[in-house]
């Protein structure tokens, strides 16, 4: 990547953290803080793809849903083409919804199941478009054609439908108010391996003929090769590697997403003896109670002393390459020496 | 283009409400068949029965306890020498619209105390299941009798008080139901796509929130009958008009002379409330996603 980082950039996320408040065991129980998503900042430029990958539980649909304000962040800031999205009311966080969109990971829960399809598409258009001066809200028609339903099942009920074409009426509803970014949370992983690609290329399709930005969710490394310009890898709430999808894909340099890209079957026998697995042991540790210093320390195989009472920042290590940790990036220790909390 | 893939041949089929196919799946159901045949004859009983036959039930038309089929009198006359039938009759109207009014009132309450409380948590949530609780566990059938003794008996008093003292359950039910749905996709989806509270709550989570709460709410039509039997029973009722249970109450000391002026009345608010449970059984099986793909 060259040129500085914030050339065009469509959404800015500074320093964003999710934490719950939860009662352990029952009424009396104390009550303890979850740190969901941990003081995360990432860059997303317009018209390019940025994939969050991460396991289960590691934050990554949280920082989705707290992006786009359906979950209320703990703090930080989410700055959409130069607006604050993180101090508008309602009514203000409403008119901003037009330029955000969300597509969801399930095509069978996500859509109402009492509404007809072109119910369920217009309903953006209804509450959203109408608050916009340009006012282009496109017809039914002309967005199930985009996504490639036929305009005769517009009156059909989403239980009529498949799961790919549920998911297509899903797109049509994100694509409604015509937004610049969509936040794509897993789409298509509950979807068959045929149907994933048909969808994986009418979003790609989509994006080329729309200019659109994503923001895209997925623990599928291969969907993510596929779709992204830039990969952050999340571990336990916190980014733990950031860069262009040929750097991190080609030369990973945390240890955690080294395990996690050599975990990838390879399908070629040829290369299938080069991998060399870098498993990690254990489980991640209590995401309620996590350890002081690095949260990958427990697991690390190439964990040192400082990995265990400072915790690492990320830190560039090659231009547009961050890495948060102590034994790849040697500066990330001075950053958190200077740095107050 | 790959992404086309899905422009086949198959002709699209017709569009099926959820409804029509919750309906289908109710004919198809005998019981609640025969429940609704049972309700509709009642109903029809019940408008159309005192036209055709005009005999006023407060008239003395012959000697007290007359047996069913003498005189000419098809149900006999009850201690007063009025005609049963007629009772039974002009008691029909009075007791259905009892029984429905005060079960949409209770579905009312509990729908709104249920949602309200279901969709915000914290103190709105708790403030309004507190005061669940408290009507919850006072004594359904005294509360009433209280607020009826105190209030009058009029009929609009005795809908009130069995409204007041029954949308517990709905309530539960309701919140349950809109706590399930509250975590759906397709709720956030709605808030994505600017969806306002309010509009959330009416548009997007009431309707799919509704199939348990119509089958408690027919269940209930029948609950509040037997309630109005109840009271009438005591002779907490509006003195002015006929409904079956007055009817019992008014003929129990007699129940060992002459059985048929308790037993047919009686067995009146029997197969209505059977008629609505069954009908209550089959919305259940026909509105539960569960079972309507076998």
């Amino acid at each position: 990547m060259t040129g500085p980082e914030c050339r065009d950039v469509l959404l800015g996320v500074r320093n964003l953290s999710v934490h719950f408040r939860l009662r352990r065991g029952g009424l009396f129980g104390s009550r303890v803080t979850l740190r969901a998503v941990d003081d995360i900042s990432f860059d997303v430029r317009r018209g390019s793809t940025l994939a969050i990958v991460g396991e289960s539980g590691s934050g990554k649909t949280t920082t989705a849903l707290a992006v786009a304000r359906l979950i209320e962040p703990s703090a930080g800031q989410v700055m959409l083409a130069g607006h604050d999205l993180s101090t508008l009311d309602d009514a203000g966080l409403r008119r901003c919804r037009a330029e955000m969109q969300f597509i969801f990971q399930d095509p069978y829960s996500s859509l109402n199941p009492r509404l007809r399809a072109e119910d369920i598409v217009r309903e953006p258009l209804r509450n959203l478009a109408a608050n916009r001066q340009d006012r282009t809200g496109e017809g039914v028609e002309s967005l199930f054609q985009a996504v490639g339903l036929r305009p005769e099942q517009r009156r059909l009920f989403p239980h009529q439908f498949s799961g790919g074409q549920r998911q297509r009426i899903g797109i049509a509803r994100a694509l409604a108010s015509n937004p610049s970014l969509i936040i794509c949370d897993e789409p298509v992983s509950a979807l068959d391996v045929a149907v994933q690609a048909q969808i994986l290329n009418l979003l790609r399709r989509l994006q080329a003929e729309r200019d659109l930005t994503f923001l895209f969710i997925s623990h599928d490394l291969g969907v993510v090769q596929y779709m992204c310009d830039d990969v952050a890898v999340m571990y336990m709430g916190k980014i733990v590697e950031l860069a262009a999808r040929r750097d991190l894909f080609e030369s990973p340099r945390h240890p955690y997403t080294q395990s996690l890209l050599s975990a990838v079957p390879a399908v070629d026998p040829s290369r299938r003896g080069l991998a060399r697995r870098a498993l990690v042991q254990g489980d991640p540790s209590d995401p309620v109670n996590p350890p002081r210093g690095c949260r990958f320390a427990s697991r690390c195989p190439m964990v040192r002393d400082i990995c265990r009472t400072a915790e690492p920042r990320l830190t560039e290590v090659s231009p547009g390459h961050k890495v948060s940790c102590f034994a790849v990036a040697p500066g990330s220790e001075a950053v958190t020496a200077c740095s107050p909390a | 283009m790959t992404d086309m893939a899905n422009h086949d041949a198959t002709t699209t089929p017709r569009p099926r409400h959820p409804a029509v196919e919750a309906f289908e799946m109710f004919t198809r159901n005998l019981s609640a068949i025969v429940g609704l045949v049972l309700l509709m004859l009642i109903i029809l009983g019940a408008f159309l029965g005192p036209m055709l036959y005009p005999t006023d039930p407060f008239e003395m038309v012959w000697a007290p306890f007359t047996p069913p089929g003498q005189e000419g009198f098809l149900l006999g006359t009850d201690y007063l020498g009025r005609d049963l039938l007629a009772a039974l009759l002009n008691g029909a109207r009075v007791t259905l619209l009892v029984g429905a009014s005060a079960a949409l009132l209770s579905v009312c309450i509990g729908v709104t105390v249920g949602a309200l409380s279901g969709y915000y948590s914290g103190f709105v949530e708790e403030a309004l299941m507190r005061v669940t609780e408290f009507f919850q566990v006072l004594p359904t059938l005294l509360f009433c009798m209280v607020i009826v003794a105190l209030f009058g008996t009029s009929l609009h008093m005795i809908v009130l008080a069995i409204g007041v003292v029954s949308w517990t359950g709905v309530a539960r039910i309701a919140r349950s139901e809109v706590m399930r749905i509250k975590q759906l996709e397709y709720v956030l989806a709605a808030r994505a796509s600017g969806a306002t509270h309010s509009q959330i709550i009416l548009f997007t989570i009431l309707p799919n929130a509704m199939p348990p709460i119509i089958v408690q709410a027919t269940l209930m039509v029948g609950s509040a009958i037997l309630f109005e039997a109840s009271l009438s029973f005591l002779g907490l009722t509006d003195p002015n008009v006929v409904s079956w249970g007055q009817v019992i109450g008014a003929n129990r000391q007699y129940i060992l002379d002459s059985s048929f002026a308790v037993t047919i009345p009686g067995l009146a608010i029997f197969v209505t409330v059977l008629a609505i449970s069954l009908i209550g059984d089959g919305l259940n099986d026909a509105l539960n996603p569960k079972l309507r793909r076998r």
